[in-house]
């Protein structure tokens, strides 16, 4: 569905994300994972064409067969962010959002108050929610509503940008579960940027590492927790107390 | 809503009594005696005595607050000593003269203002961006009298395109008196269909609101470019472009309310400083508005005129800055909650 070769982002002369090969295949689960600064999000952000002007990307990035994925925004590749009530319109109650969204990719009128309702409901918000603005909503339902809001739009692929770190341990839980029932019983893509080795270990199929911008190592979720290879995935493990050190 | 409402109603109403005890202050620190600027520089001590007596002068300063307020609640603004006219009745002919160049202008500048914002922020150090600063630059930084001069000069004088001087034709007082019931010509006009009148007006109106529209015009454009670049790199715009929005489409339906408020606020702060300090141009054009009545006040040492004046707007910043707070209940859920 993803396939990524030889990917780098640079700024100016500094290379902030080197990404020589990952692909997300259908129904899989791909972790980027490493600690901040490491040029997780900016790959994340290269799938889309969501970087700032300021950056330069070169190698190949291909997604569903097109060279250029920016073009399958929303409609086949979503994002969730990790600020759940900012990257929601403050102005804009959360069913106009998603009737706006909607209408863009061509859905209109019945279907898409069926699309909204049966989103809503594999998320578990009622339809109130789409009254209400996103001050006045909590950040995991916000998080919530965004994963309904690529449901709705059809996505087959979700990239979520950490997106857990910003809420609480009960509501995170909420937030993964949602986030795991979709990947599983319908399988959704998903390329998870987190530093949650915790939350990786339990959703991933695949994990890559990355530091400095540079991938460290790259592998089967299962294999790499049980033999990092690299020194630096090993620290990362070892710094994470649910899990058993490698 | 209704909680926000009453929030700022109540907020305004202590304000105003604040303005009006200001005011009294300001009137009591003017230099020089309204007695004597009544009564003539040569007037006897009997003379200098009553006019006292008649502006209540001679009482304690707490029984002057006391009638000051009790008159001011009863619209009475005093007489001033230029016109020999009640204030409040000179203020009711000048402040619709001035409200209708102010309204007229401001309507201007945010329809060119807003737009020339967007269009300077969507193509963010282009061509277009490069022009738009430009032209807000000059429009900013040009001095209105010169601005006012310059344009009388080109557009009257030279192309003869519209008239030199005052708010209607004069000969029309005759053809096609006007049926007055808000002293604003064009609104007067336009509901008493008196077409003659209201397309003169419309006419006289153009230049000096064109003069004084530049300065808020190019002020609305750069805060509405600096704001919306700022606002459209927010997470949530760049969610909007996730979910397959162009760059037009995040700045206008998703970016551009957000940024409302300030340029609301800015609005209000111009308008009421328009209203007075807009006398250069009314000066220019003879046009016969609250500027020029303030600045003759000043000049006469006119202290009941300057004071109703000076009490007229700031309750006009007052009344400015509620419907603003209002607007941006509105226009933003989240200013409600504050």
């Amino acid at each position: 569905m993803i396939e990524i070769r030889d990917l780098e982002v640079r700024i100016g002369d500094r290379v902030i994300a080197a990404v020589p090969h990952l692909d997300v295949g259908p129904g899989q689960c791909v972790a980027i994972v490493g600690e901040s600064g490491s040029g997780k999000t900016t790959t994340l952000l290269a799938i889309l064409g969501l970087l700032d002007e300021a950056a330069t990307v070169t190698g190949s990035i291909e997604a569903f067969g097109v060279r250029s994925p920016s073009t399958l925004r929303g409609s086949k590749i979503a994002l969730v962010m990790q600020s759940p009530q900012g990257a929601l319109t403050p102005t804009m109650r959360l069913g106009t959002l998603l009737r706006r969204a909607l209408a863009l990719h061509g859905v209109r009128g019945r279907a898409a108050a069926d699309r909204t309702r049966q989103a809503l409901r594999d998320v578990l918000l009622e339809d109130e929610i789409l009254r209400r603005y996103p001050h006045q909503v909590s950040g995991g339902q916000a998080q919530r509503f965004a994963l309904a809001l690529a449901l709705a739009l059809g996505a087959e692929v979700i990239l979520a940008d950490e997106p857990t770190s910003a809420l609480d341990v009960t509501v995170q839980a909420e937030v993964v579960a949602v986030l795991r029932r979709l990947h599983e019983e319908r399988g959704l893509a998903v390329l998870l940027v987190s530093h949650d080795l915790a939350l990786v270990s339990s959703i991933a199929d695949h994990v890559v590492v990355m530091k400095d911008g540079q991938v460290v190592e790259s592998g089967p979720a299962a294999e790499m927790f049980a033999h990092p290879a690299a020194g630096y995935t090993r620290e990362l493990i070892a710094a994470t107390p649910e899990l058993p050190d490698a | 809503m209704a909680r926000y409402l009453a929030r700022r109603l109540g907020q305004a109403v202590l304000v105003v009594f604040g303005v009006v005890a200001l005011t009294f202050v300001i009137m009591r620190l003017l230099p020089g005696d309204p007695a004597i600027a009544y009564a003539g520089p040569k007037a006897s001590a009997a003379d200098l005595a009553a006019a006292r007596a008649r502006f209540g002068l001679d009482a304690p300063i707490p029984v002057q607050l006391w009638n000051y307020v009790r008159d001011l609640a009863a619209g009475d603004l005093g007489t001033s000593l230029h016109t020999r006219q009640p204030v409040a009745d000179d203020l009711t002919l000048a402040f619709p003269a001035s409200l209708e160049l102010v309204g007229a202008a401001l309507i201007f500048a945010v329809a060119v203002g807003l737009p020339l914002g967007v269009l300077a922020a969507r193509y963010k150090t282009r061509f277009p961006d490069f022009t738009v600063r430009l032209s807000s630059m000059l429009a900013v930084s040009v001095p209105v009298f010169w601005l006012a001069l310059a344009v009388r000069t080109l557009f009257s004088s030279v192309l003869g395109w519209f008239p030199v001087a005052g708010e209607y034709d004069a000969a029309l007082d005759s053809t096609s008196p006007l049926h007055v019931y808000t002293n604003i010509t064009a609104v007067d006009a336009l509901f008493t269909g008196n077409w003659p009148m209201l397309g003169s007006t419309l006419h006289h109106l153009v230049l000096p609101a064109l003069v004084v529209a530049a300065y808020p015009a190019g002020v609305i454009a750069q805060l509405t470019r600096a704001a919306l670049i700022e606002e459209s790199a927010q997470d949530h715009a760049r969610m909007a472009r996730a979910l397959g929005f162009g760059e037009t489409a995040v700045l206008t339906r998703f970016s551009l309310r957000p940024v409302l408020n300030p340029v609301l606020s800015l609005i209000a702060l111009v308008f009421a400083y328009s209203i007075v300090n807009g006398f250069l141009v009314e000066a220019v054009f003879n046009w016969p508005g609250l500027g020029r009545y303030a600045a003759d006040s000043i000049r006469t040492l006119d202290t009941p005129a300057i004071a109703g004046v000076t009490l007229l707007v700031a309750l006009l910043y007052v009344l400015a800055n509620l419907i603003v707070d209002l607007l941006q209940g509105v226009v933003d859920p989240r200013a409600r909650t504050r």
